[in-house]
């Protein structure tokens, strides 16, 4: 039998006369006024207009000292607070996308054209989960980055309210470094150590997020003129022993081949480089995040390796007896079968980052340290060389490149199946704009083309998501590349498949007016799933056709202009066309929709296993 | 070296490791920040790396903990992991201990069957490892030990006999015999840096 407690002296009565409420867990304790207290928060956080300075300004003022000017962002519930004092911050540029994972593309962008940490920025739950991709893409190519998110006010953390989601500990694997700040006072020092962790030693993105009432606090705390990050990024002390050998290696190497990686970009080690190699003479491979290490004009200049890289290119790696593989990190697109990897050469690899010397390939001299002062340590170290010593090296290099560069599959000339050719609309694109443009790439058969055809002259300006290979991220981290390095045109070179998945980032680039020209090669099919189809899977084209819209009345209702190239003599008029318009234009090239990208090392096989031609008519080579 | 380009006098290059399994200990210096343990965890299980135990607790220093990690792998997994866990922000530094000079321990509490008619046989195996008794039930006795995992191993091994009811191991800490310290002293005086570089 239960006894029914009179009202005087149930527990709750006591809460409700306190005004606590009998529904809150813990009633009475201070934690449970506090948890009360942030849901009200979380529903009313108007505040007078004349105001103190919060975390949010802070957030501002420590970005604006750290040199930022533009922010790519989206707002939502927990990140208000920071959108509603912007107006106080007119040296930030807020650019607002149409997903977030358009603003992390654009940060990565601004990045990859400016050699500065991009920035981007988005609310809690959702708008932190659309960031992931792109901080993704920025830790795998090891892009400087620092992404800022809302999070709900500290006291709901755990409590799954509104857009919660632990958004920490699902950047924690991917980016360098991630922080959660529940406090105002904490926000400058942390955006200080967030950007000095994202730039320094090998660059990569960080992750920030700030809950609401960190945001909200009052604060008189400002940027620290130093921080203090004991046992991260410590100077590494070069191995003497190791230059010595590296530097006998060279003495000694008939055969050796400079693999230039993107640690010479981000490294700022262009001309190291090349004093390297012109001292040397030794030819200079590239990577797909190399490229721009080097002027492909000059005559070191030997190509782009890997799985659908120069066959002439592959054959010097394979025949090579050094390699000095320089900001590399020997990804399985680089080398194949590892085992069958340059079975002659003996490896030099210097790289900033301990954890990649012997990751993936066993090397014989490991350097640990920067390529702008590593480089010039292994010049100091060789012996000029002439090319008259190299002449019989020089002579078959020269003999491959020209076998190579010369076979069919090298540009199918402009027409292909009766429709344009890929790699002739590349060439001419190339071509038209000077090779001065910012050139950004998508992922797919669009890229290595791009790769192979672009003709790349000038350090950073070909962007392409190489480790992840994430599609859609062309155009948004074109509008990044745009606002980062406004002094060049920026060209998205994307496919219909790719531009598909962020065609709603036509509208930030027409609302915002960035200047972003769109190569888009249509050929109404996911090109490479197709290829690979065909080649590796029997012909079983399952799910690789892709209907698209009519692109030009799509251009047409976002307000871009869209030139439409069907045959090889609209290529230049269209390219022209787009360069003529004071702002976002589109050039719509219908391809063929059958074209491969050769060679190719198939999946599973080494670099000397190159597929050339495949289907009908097909030659052994 | 010859250049060649013919595959029947290429050598195969090596694939990094050598597949040699063994036990390895590595000590690694960290923040005693929240997320610590998650990051290290995280970067294991990421990294595919095979460890035994982790083992994490206070140090001499306010606001650094200690971590021990037994891996089961070659020397090159033992090198990757340390350069990995190096690259975390919160990892001050990171050791490989050796395998010899090396004091590895872990503690073991091991609930055991005994009835009053076996329980005099249990508390001699225990005297006989010099185990603590903890705890005296109607029927059971907790073993408290502390030694080498050989040891531990050989003493569940003895208790195995009369049943063992519950069991749980810590996991190896491990500390060099004689002088030697994990010396962090230079690292934590060495992170000042500007706040923003002077190029910028």
């Amino acid at each position: 039998m239960t006894i029914e407690k009179s009202p005087e002296t149930r527990p709750e009565a006591a809460a409700d006369r306190a005004g606590i409420g009998r529904h809150v867990p813990n009633s009475g304790s201070a934690a449970a006024a506090e948890i009360e207290r942030a849901r009200s928060a979380m529903l009313d956080d108007s505040r007078p207009r004349s105001r103190a300075r919060i975390g949010a300004d802070a957030l501002c003022d420590a970005l604006v000292a750290q040199g930022v000017d533009t922010i790519f962002g989206y707002p939502g519930g927990v990140i208000l607070p920071l959108y509603d004092i912007w107006e106080a911050h007119p040296d930030l540029r807020h650019v607002l996308v149409r997903h977030e994972q358009g603003a992390a593309h654009a940060a990565d962008g601004y990045a990859r054209a400016s050699g500065k940490v991009g920035v981007c920025l988005g609310t809690s739950g959702p708008g932190a989960t659309n960031l992931v991709t792109g901080i993704a893409t920025a830790q795998l190519d090891s892009i400087p980055m620092v992404a800022i998110t809302g999070n709900v006010p500290g006291a709901l953390i755990g409590k799954d309210a509104f857009q919660e989601i632990d958004i920490t500990g699902i950047t924690l694997p991917m980016t360098k470094h991630n922080f959660l700040v529940r406090n105002a006072d904490d926000i400058p020092r942390v955006i200080a150590e967030a950007f000095h962790i994202a730039r320094t030693g090998r660059p990569g993105p960080v992750h920030v997020d700030i809950t609401k009432d960190a945001l909200t606090s009052e604060t008189e705390a400002v940027s620290p003129a130093t921080i203090d990050l004991p046992g991260f990024g410590k100077e590494v002390r070069v191995d003497a022993a190791a230059l010595i050998e590296a530097a006998d290696a060279i003495e000694h190497a008939q055969r050796p081949v400079i693999l230039a990686g993107h640690g010479i970009l981000l490294g700022d080690a262009v001309d190291e480089l090349m004093a390297f190699a012109e001292k040397t003479r030794i030819p200079i491979a590239w990577t797909l995040l190399g490229i721009g290490a080097v002027d492909e004009r000059h005559p070191l200049a030997y190509g782009y390796m890997g799985m659908h890289g120069w066959k002439h290119v592959n054959r010097a790696i394979q025949s090579a007896d050094l390699l000095i593989a320089l900001g590399m990190r020997f990804d399985d697109r680089v080398t194949g079968k590892v085992s069958t990897y340059a079975p002659n050469a003996r490896i030099i690899h210097v790289d900033i980052d301990p954890s990649e010397i012997g990751k993936n390939v066993a090397v014989e001299v490991g350097i640990v340290g920067d390529v702008k002062w590593v480089i010039p340590a292994l010049t100091t170290a060789a012996r000029r060389r002439t090319d008259e010593e190299r002449a019989g090296y020089f002579a078959e290099l020269a003999e491959m490149r020209a076998a190579s560069e010369t076979v069919s599959w090298h540009g199918s000339g402009a027409w292909k199946d009766g429709l344009l050719s890929a790699d002739y609309v590349i060439t001419r694109l190339g071509e038209l704009t000077g090779h001065e443009a910012s050139y950004v790439a998508d992922v797919g058969q669009h890229q290595m083309w791009l790769a192979r055809y672009g003709g790349f002259r000038r350090p950073n300006s070909h962007l392409s998501s190489g480790g992840l290979g994430t599609m859609g991220y062309s155009l948004p981290a074109a509008m990044g590349a745009a606002l980062g390095n406004p002094e060049v045109e920026t060209w998205a070179v994307c496919g219909d498949g790719g531009l598909q998945m962020v065609t709603q980032e036509l509208m930030t680039v027409v609302a915002d007016r960035i200047p972003v020209k769109i190569a888009l090669l249509d050929n109404k099919k996911l090109g490479m799933i197709r290829q690979w189809q065909e080649i590796i899977y029997s012909g079983n084209y399952h799910s690789s056709t892709l209907p698209g819209p009519d692109w030009a009345k799509l251009c047409e209702a976002y307000g871009v202009p869209c030139f439409r190239a069907r045959t090889p003599d609209e290529v230049d008029p269209a390219i022209r066309a787009a360069q003529a318009v004071d702002g976002p234009a589109m050039v719509w090239f219908e391809t063929a929709e059958t074209q491969n990208v050769f060679p190719m090392m198939p999946a599973g096989k080494g670099l000397s296993d190159l597929i050339e031609t495949w289907g009908e008519g097909a030659e052994e080579r | 070296m010859a250049a060649t380009n013919d595959p029947a006098t290429a050598m195969e290059r090596s694939v990094p490791g050598t597949g040699e399994r063994e036990r390895h200990t590595i000590v690694a210096i960290v923040y005693d920040r929240p997320g610590v343990l998650n990051r290290v965890a995280s970067l294991t299980r990421a990294r595919n790396f095979n460890i035994e135990s982790l083992t994490v607790g206070q140090t001499e220093r306010s606001g650094i903990s200690r971590m021990t990690i037994t891996l089961n792998g070659d020397a090159f997994a033992v090198e990757q992991m340390t350069r990995q866990l190096q690259r975390l922000v919160d990892v001050v530094t990171v050791v490989s201990l050796p395998r010899e000079g090396t004091i590895r321990h872990e503690l073991v509490l091991i609930k055991v069957s005994a009835p009053a008619a076996h329980r005099a046989e249990v508390l001699k195996a225990a005297e006989l490892y010099k185990a603590a008794l903890v705890d005296l039930g109607d029927d059971t006795v907790v073993v408290e030990y502390a030694g080498t995992q050989q040891d531990v191993d050989s003493l569940i091994g003895i208790l195995a006999g009369f049943g063992i009811r519950e069991m749980v191991r810590t996991g190896a800490v491990a500390m060099s015999r004689g002088s030697a310290i994990v010396e962090i002293d230079d690292i934590l005086r060495s992170g000042i840096v500007p706040a923003v570089p002077p190029s910028a």
